[in-house]
């Protein structure tokens, strides 16, 4: 792979923007949110958080955001993950591998369909208060 | 205890967001037996008590997790360079910010992989809040090419980072920086 300056990222970047706007994607935002603090990173999060960027990108899914949070305090059940969508209520999933996180977009996201065997509730009484 | 070199200086990009600092300059530098690590931010920074206490692993300020004992990580990488024949020192001072310098000894047989640095300069780029970040890479002359990542360049060019889009074209851009 040849070194990509930034004038050639800035062009990808409007080519992406170009093939956007022939899409109707109003009211379809979808929100992921990443425990990223010590116990998610310990838990690997890193690698859920590049199985999310991959799975989302490769299935071309448009107007999702990918955030990254501090501890939710399920710390024992991390990599946890929130997505917030229209249609689906909030829903926080724990022990999000890579393989989950390509299930949870395939099947949550795509589908609105939950990935039962991972959902949490949601944050941990003593942080939500 | 962390699977990879990078998680420890994720999670210490982490604390600098949390302790509130919206610049943080990071120098990555490879030598032929392991990696250097730089980082300094204007946060909030800690008195010498406070950084005293910081050492265990178990002290935060008790105010995001009141109920909760919790720690920095920061003994986290202590740990590490005891038993890995590694280098970490900090230095902080309150109002100020703090600065992290480490090495990483990678022939050392007790110190982990360095795992994926392009994961970890993209996610660390991508962390909510109008922060900069300055990633600066170097490597021996006669080895890859050094640069220098600037997150509000990035921004003016890829637009709100955490755009799966965008982030997919972020870590295509680093990827191909890292490369050569």
């Amino acid at each position: 792979m040849a070194k990509m300056t930034l004038e050639e990222l800035r062009k990808l970047r409007a080519g992406e923007k170009q093939a956007l706007s022939n899409r109707d994607i109003s009211g379809k935002e979808v929100q992921i949110i990443i425990g990223m603090g010590t116990c998610g990173i310990a838990a690997g999060a890193k690698d859920t958080m590049d199985s999310f960027v991959n799975t989302i990108n490769a299935n071309g899914l448009q107007n999702v955001t990918i955030r990254q949070t501090g501890c939710m305090g399920l710390c024992y059940a991390e990599p946890t993950v929130e997505i917030k969508m229209a249609g689906m209520a909030d829903t926080i999933y724990g022990n999000v591998n890579a393989a989950v996180a390509k299930e949870i977009v395939e099947n949550h996201i795509m589908h609105k369909r939950l990935v039962d065997k991972h959902v949490f509730d949601k944050p941990a009484a003593d942080i939500t208060q | 205890m962390h699977f990879a070199v990078c998680d420890y200086i994720l999670d210490m990009v982490q604390n600098s967001l949390e302790a509130g600092a919206d610049r943080i300059e990071m120098v990555l530098s490879e030598r032929y037996n392991g990696l250097t690590l730089n980082l300094k931010d204007n946060g909030c920074g800690m008195t010498e008590e406070e950084l005293k206490r910081a050492r265990d692993p178990f002290y935060t300020d008790g105010i995001k997790h009141a109920s909760r004992r919790v720690g920095l990580g920061i003994p986290f990488l202590i740990q590490l360079a005891e038993t890995a024949q590694g280098r970490f020192e900090i230095s902080s001072t309150k109002g100020v910010g703090t600065e992290i310098s480490a090495f990483f000894n990678t022939t050392h047989i007790d110190t982990p992989p360095l795992g994926n640095l392009v994961t970890l300069f993209y996610q660390a780029m991508t962390f909510d809040g109008s922060y900069e970040l300055i990633i600066g890479r170097n490597f021996p002359s006669g080895g890859k090419e050094s640069y220098e990542l600037v997150r509000s360049q990035l921004i003016e060019i890829l637009g709100d980072l955490n755009r799966a889009g965008s982030m997919g074209l972020l870590r295509d851009f680093i990827a191909s920086q890292e490369a050569n």
